[in-house]
């Protein structure tokens, strides 16, 4: 589902991209090109990893995974067995489509600081306005060419956060943990349904409120360049 | 071996809230007697019973039975007691065969085929020894209440008003077998009734209860020997022989009118007398017999003895 | 006492009410497995409606521990009716029946034979449970498979590791016992006091309806009762399906959230059962047997 959403949002990304002809903030852009030809390095991966979803009123348990990318925007993420819940439309906004095109505005909004790793931050905008992802905002390494960090606001289904941290794979610019951040809304069950005498405490109650969802990816391996049957992604 | 006492109650009550059921009764059972306990609804009779049976336990009082206090012994002395308790219910959704299986286990009799259809045989049920409970007539439950409580062999057998809601073949069955159970196998019987002539025939010896009471005891020929004895008449024209009994020497052995009947209590003597009297005077008679009633003998040895008392002298 | 237990079983497995029960129980959780093997998907979409508009839940959902966690969710209000059918039964069906009378005139102790009355209507409601069990649990793990266990509790959504699930029942079922048990032991207490059986069981199902409306209402008057009510513990099988999670909001596989919660509930419902019937056992010993 979320795929097919995601596949939504690049085209219409590549679109509106395409139809910016004019770009002025070339160093911005320059940055912006060097990350993705850095990333398309990787003309095809898959990774295995351990997801954990983090929503304070979700309890699951730590379940595996299997991701599968390849050039240009195809990517899939499968579950080994289990239930997982993941925020709807987000996670497949993987590294690789970030900056996959070109044709966006990108403007320099100074720098911050994502862990000890001093970083540039970009703002891309779209031109356009029917566009699912309405800004994103980049935090590029610029030492190592390595985005640390995204923000994406779409239209429908809020605003993402990501954050990557780098270790084996930094060279093709492939991070070993994602962490994906959400604003989890808040949910009410019908009542009568669940047959429970709703007697959790308050405190807990309020603890579960408000509180921003992640979804952690930690990848124990990736195969990079072995050539990926398109049949994965069907 | 003497003639011991099997059953020995002294100063027995119970009481029920206010409601005294059984009020300082007193009474002894001989080995070898069939012994009758004789009142109405609610004299005082089952209650009596069920003390004996540790089904009630008793308000004050002393039982003692085959020599032991019941209070201390009472699984040794429920081994040799065989009982019917008013109606003879068993479980209706298992057999025959099914039910007196599980009580004689529950009597401490091992229930091998052969005693439990022998026991079948004795009353007639063996042919529906695996027919459930439910198709049975009462006559049949009572059949197989009896050889339920009889199963173990006991030394005494107690049935509650064994002739309930029986017809008068089952009634004759029943006086048969109580007469069998004691002048055969020499058991002793404590059987109850409210109806006077079924105790009559069979009882040894009678306690009669009124009201929770003992009222009187002893043989069938003591209790009811008696000079007196109480009348039905019946006549072509009763009002007229009514007039007649009214203005004649028989006024005072009139008694109240019951079921429309005119009742005339006597000397037996006096009974060729009486009719010869009815007859003089143009009163022709269709009936002239005792009455067997509990209740008329309640009167006779009641108010029967204020009569004797009061006019005799 | 095990002769007289023996007796008791074979009584209550002559009965066709007793078959009734079991087939009770079939027929609901058949209708439960049937439903939702033909239209599962609609109940859960329809469950989880508010949650899914927000997440993308991907998985077999309606797997053999999640149809069970539906069945004993739907099925254990209304055993309490199958159970009273005939632990209410016990001591007020043969009073009625008659035999409870020929049944004490023989030379047996009275305390064993009514406390192998109860210890029978124990063993009734335990085949009860497994039954379920078999039928609620191992048949819909054949029919469905097993997964993760997805459960939507009032404020929060508990997915359970397929491997850490089984365990849980095992727990679920032995508190679930507990439960009825209680039951059980109302209803043949409430069987000493009648001469029919109609009444203690009225009487068991209400207490109990009343009970849980009480204890489902959320009226603050009725909150400071809801604890000393036994039917608030009877639900606390549920906590067996939640665990701990680490700072890190990581799932601790093995663990129950409130373990206290169980224990306690568990203990409430044991002071019950013994209450009862040790109540029931006691004045039978004296009883006068009018019937």
């Amino acid at each position: 589902m979320y795929k097919e959403l995601s596949k939504k949002i690049l085209f219409t990304i590549a679109l509106l991209i395409s139809l910016s002809a004019v770009s002025w903030a070339q160093d911005m852009n320059a940055l912006v090109a060097k990350v993705k030809a850095k990333l398309d390095l990787v003309n095809d991966y898959t990774a295995d990893g351990r997801m954990k979803t983090d929503v304070a009123f979700i309890k699951a348990p730590i379940g595996t995974v299997k991701v599968f990318y390849k050039k240009p925007n195809r990517f899939r993420l499968q579950r080994n067995g289990g239930i997982s819940v993941l925020p709807k439309g987000g996670v497949s906004i993987n590294i690789g489509n970030l900056i996959l095109t070109s044709g966006f505005v990108a403007i320099d909004a100074g720098t911050a600081t994502i862990g000890n790793v001093k970083t540039r931050m970009v703002k891309l905008l779209p031109s356009g306005d029917n566009n699912e992802v309405i800004l994103s905002t980049l935090y590029i390494d610029e030492a190592n060419l390595l985005i640390m960090k995204s923000v994406t606001t779409t239209r429908e289904n809020g605003t993402y956060e990501m954050e990557m941290s780098y270790g084996k794979f930094a060279s093709y610019g492939l991070p070993d943990k994602v962490f994906f951040s959400f604003n989890a809304k808040d949910y009410k069950l019908p009542k009568g349904i669940t047959l429970e005498f709703d007697d959790t405490d308050k405190a807990v109650k309020d603890k579960m409120k408000g509180k921003k969802g992640r979804v952690e990816i930690s990848y124990t391996s990736y195969e990079i360049n072995k050539g990926i049957a398109d049949s994965v992604f069907k | 071996m003497m003639m011991q006492d099997i059953v020995k109650v002294d100063n027995l009550s119970k009481q029920f809230g206010h409601l005294t059921a059984v009020d300082d009764l007193s009474f002894s059972v001989k080995s070898g007697d069939v012994y009758g306990f004789l009142g109405q609804n609610g004299a005082g009779k089952s209650t009596s019973i069920r003390m004996l049976l540790t089904l009630i336990t008793p308000t004050s009082g002393h039982i003692e039975l085959f020599g032991y206090d019941l209070n201390t012994h009472r699984k040794e002395i429920l081994q040799q007691i065989g009982a019917v308790i008013e109606k003879p219910d068993v479980y209706k959704y298992l057999s025959a065969y099914q039910n007196l299986k599980l009580f004689a286990k529950l009597s401490g009799v091992k229930p091998t085929h052969t005693l439990l259809m022998d026991q079948l045989e004795m009353v007639g049920l063996a042919n529906r020894a695996n027919d459930t409970v439910k198709t049975f007539s009462q006559g049949m439950k009572q059949r197989l209440g009896i050889a339920i409580a009889l199963v173990h062999n006991p030394q005494l057998i107690i049935l509650d008003e064994p002739t309930n809601g029986l017809d008068p073949q089952g009634i004759a069955d029943i006086r048969n077998l109580i007469l069998i159970l004691s002048k055969e196998q020499k058991k002793t019987v404590i059987v109850s009734s409210h109806l006077l002539n079924e105790i009559e025939q069979i009882a040894s010896r009678i306690l009669i209860f009124d009201k929770g009471k003992k009222l009187v005891e002893g043989t069938a020929q003591e209790l009811f020997n008696t000079a007196q004895t109480i009348l039905q008449l019946d006549t072509t024209n009763n009002t007229q022989a009514l007039e007649f009994l009214l203005q004649s020497k028989w006024a005072n052995n009139l008694q109240p009118m019951r079921d429309g009947q005119l009742i005339i209590q006597l000397d037996k003597s006096d009974i060729p007398l009486l009719n010869k009297d009815l007859v003089a005077n143009n009163i022709e008679v269709l009936l002239l017999q005792p009455r067997h009633s509990l209740e008329d003998y309640f009167l006779q040895i009641t108010a029967g003895k204020q009569h004797v008392g009061t006019f005799k002298n | 006492m095990w002769a007289h237990l023996k007796i008791e079983l074979y009584k209550i497995f002559r009965r066709p009410r007793t078959y009734l029960a079991f087939a009770a129980i079939t027929a609901l959780i058949g209708v439960i497995q049937l439903g939702l093997l033909v239209d599962g998907k609609e109940y859960t979409s329809f469950v989880m409606a508010d949650f899914t508009s927000s997440f993308a839940v991907d998985g077999k959902i309606l797997n053999g521990y999640f149809i069970c966690y539906v069945i004993l969710q739907l099925l254990l209000v209304h055993v309490p009716l199958l159970i009273a059918l005939i632990a209410a039964d016990m001591i007020s069906g043969e009073a009625n029946m008659g035999t409870l009378r020929l049944l004490l005139t023989k030379p047996q102790s009275r305390t064993a034979i009514v406390t192998a009355k109860f210890l029978a209507s124990v063993i009734y409601t335990l085949l009860l449970l497994i039954w379920i069990a078999v039928m609620g649990l191992f048949v819909s793990m054949l029919i469905f498979g097993t997964d993760d266990l997805f459960l939507m509790k009032s404020s929060y959504v508990v997915i359970v590791k397929e491997s850490d699930v089984f365990w849980r029942y095992a727990g679920a079922f032995c508190f679930a016992a507990l439960a009825m048990l209680t039951v059980t032991s109302l209803a043949f207490f409430l069987s000493f006091f009648a001469e029919n059986s109609i009444g203690p069981i009225v009487a068991t199902m209400s207490i109990i309806i009343v009970f849980t409306i009480l204890s489902t209402m959320n009226i603050p008057i009725f909150n400071i009762i809801k604890p000393y009510l036994f039917t608030s513990h009877m639900i606390t099988w549920k906590e067996f399906f939640d665990f701990k999670v680490n700072d890190a909001n990581e799932a601790i596989v093995g663990s129950i959230q409130y373990p206290e919660k169980i224990i306690r509930s568990a203990s409430i419902l044991l002071i019950h059962i013994i209450g009862f019937a040790g109540t029931a056992i006691l004045l039978f010993r004296k009883k006068d047997i009018l019937s």
